[in-house]
């Protein structure tokens, strides 16, 4: 078909469009960078001394507790940005604009490889300016370059997922308040796993969940790969994880966006 | 004319189209004739924007056949999709962007080529006036403004065939006869016309055909000249200074209907310069003194009244 041939180019132009509502609306990008910033200074500097002494060994403290903190603050840096991602994209799907979008011949995925691609840009940014803080306040990773490229690959694979299963999440709602309340399950979720505290401090029933569900293992390999804690199968566990979020995000959001319009 | 020949831009046969129980379009017949303005007229809730909406492949319908410039919607959206333009009636455009941002990102979507595209972005803002505002954000705009960018988006890739959804409904009277002029010089460029309105008076200036919608059912269809014989209601009235004269005038158009409480005299007429020049002259004539007088022509509460039996009581509420 014509519009299927244009699939690069009209995703090009959806992105450049999502790129200069950024550019041109900050606030929304700085909220998503500014939300996982103050929640890094506060578990180590208020929560950091206690928390740091609890998780053993004779260095302790402070420091120690950065060092394991950082994973689970870089994933929620991802989960903050899908946040946003569903906010722009439910704020989006009420603009008549989307509305000529579907009268034009041009690829219907467009539109949300546009949003995709456009998050994951954001989010990556925000992940520099976290990673940036972390290591202002003292965080090493003890790591070589080549684990720190394949702890930017999971967390790129990890955004991806996020913000497909975001764009959906967006879609499936008709009000900007109801979207950006959504994702908050991924705020819970994050502080069930073992991104603050090990699980193995957990109950029995609490721990077992919190080790079977997707953001421990990615949290484990991300610690893997920046401070050489064993990774054991948690990396092969994390890419799946990531693979199915992905793939149900996407046939999620496409089917809700061949979704006939509301009658109004 | 050659009607025979060239196919229809759009052709309908029983259209349907229910939400639940609520049937909007309870089968609905309609030939477009290349190259013309038609004019779908009715009051809200009649079904006009459903069906703007079905022949522009925004939604399905549950029933019958649509083609548009060849293309079936069903199977062949993008071929119908490529041809068309449409300006629905909550303003298609990104706020976000400047209004040139918007029209390069229509001529980019339509793949006409970086410096094709800035070309048509400058030369339909300097048409439609925008150009002082081109740089500034679309949500700074007035509403007219906005309606007028929206226009022009849709005219960015030179569609064949262009729906316009209430085109003037809120507009102030000056963007409606600016809007007038830029269909009519469409019309003129061969470019196809479907625009649905709540007003009789626009669809009778641009129409060449109106299809009066109702309940989701074509009343009426036909050329404005034919819609408007239907429709009783157009009047001039006179008024007089004392009975006597009234009497004279009464005696002269024995089809008047008369108000002797005011000493007025309703003659029907349909209000067109021809027809008040004969009157007048007739009134001459005869001698008589007119006090005053004023012309009624048929509005769309007319057409309703005679053609469903019904007022139109929704009219304005929206």
């Amino acid at each position: 078909m014509t519009a299927n041939a244009h699939v690069l180019s009209d995703s090009a132009t959806m992105l450049r469009r999502n790129l200069r509502h950024m550019q041109r609306y900050p606030s929304l990008t700085l909220f998503m960078i500014g939300i996982p910033v103050v929640l890094l200074l506060l578990f180590v500097f208020v929560f950091g001394g206690t928390l740091g002494a609890g998780l053993g060994g004779v260095s302790g403290g402070r420091d120690r507790y950065l060092a394991y903190l950082v994973p689970g603050i870089l994933l929620l840096t991802v989960a903050t940005a899908a946040q946003g991602t569903a906010i722009s994209v439910a704020m989006d799907m009420t603009e008549g604009i989307v509305a000529r979008f579907r009268t034009m011949a041009i690829s219907r995925a467009s539109v949300l490889t546009g949003h995709v691609v456009g998050s994951v840009i954001q989010t990556a940014l925000a992940l520099v300016v976290v990673m940036g803080v972390a290591l202002l306040i003292g965080f090493r990773p003890t790591t070589g370059p080549l684990a720190w490229v394949a702890a930017a690959g999971l967390l790129a694979l990890t955004s991806l997922a996020l913000t497909w299963l975001s764009v959906a999440l967006g879609m499936s709602t008709r009000s900007v308040e109801t979207a950006s309340n959504l994702p908050m399950f991924l705020m819970l979720l994050l502080f069930l796993g073992s991104g603050f505290v090990p699980t193995q401090t957990m109950p029995d029933g609490l721990r077992w969940f919190a080790e079977n569900q997707p953001f421990t293992p990615i949290i484990e390999t991300l610690r893997g790969l920046l401070l050489g804690t064993p990774i054991g199968d948690s990396g092969v566990i994390a890419v799946a994880w990531c693979g199915a979020i992905s793939l149900v995000g996407f046939l999620w959001a496409r089917r809700l966006y061949e979704r006939e319009p509301a009658h109004r | 004319m050659s009607a025979t020949a060239a196919p229809p831009a759009i052709h309908a046969a029983g259209l349907r189209k229910s939400y639940g129980t609520q049937v909007v379009l309870d089968g609905i017949d309609l030939d477009v004739p290349e190259g013309t303005v038609y004019a779908l007229l009715g009051p809200n809730g009649a079904g006009k924007t459903t069906t703007v909406h079905i022949l522009s492949t925004l939604i399905a319908a549950d029933g019958g056949r649509v083609e548009v410039a060849g293309h079936d919607v069903d199977r062949d959206p993008d071929g119908v999709r490529a041809a068309i333009g449409v300006t629905g009636q909550f303003s298609a455009v990104d706020r976000f962007l400047t209004g040139e941002e918007n029209l390069v990102l229509m001529a980019d979507l339509r793949h006409l080529g970086r410096a094709e595209g800035r070309r048509r972005a400058a030369e339909l803002l300097a048409r439609f006036d925008l150009v002082e505002a081109a740089r500034n954000p679309v949500s700074t705009w007035s509403g007219g403004m906005q309606r007028r960018l929206d226009l022009a988006m849709t005219l960015v890739g030179d569609p064949r065939i262009i729906f316009l959804d209430e085109p003037t409904a809120g507009l102030d009277p000056r963007s409606r006869r600016t809007m007038w002029q830029v269909v009519r010089d469409l019309v003129n460029d061969g470019v196809t016309i479907f625009l649905t309105t709540q007003y009789l008076e626009e669809a009778d200036r641009l129409a060449g055909r109106i299809a009066v919608l109702d309940h989701g059912r074509l009343v009426a269809e036909g050329t404005p000249a034919e819609l408007k014989r239907l429709v009783p209601g157009g009047h001039v009235r006179l008024e007089f200074a004392d009975n006597g004269e009234m009497e004279k005038a009464a005696r002269l158009f024995p089809g008047a209907s008369r108000d002797d409480e005011s000493l007025a005299l309703l003659v029907p007429s349909d209000g067109g310069v021809g027809a008040l020049r004969s009157l007048l002259d007739q009134l001459e004539h005869a001698s008589i003194d007119v006090d005053g007088l004023s012309v009624r022509t048929p509005d769309l509460d007319d057409v309703f009244l005679s053609l469903t039996g019904h007022a139109d009581t929704e009219k304005g509420a929206a």
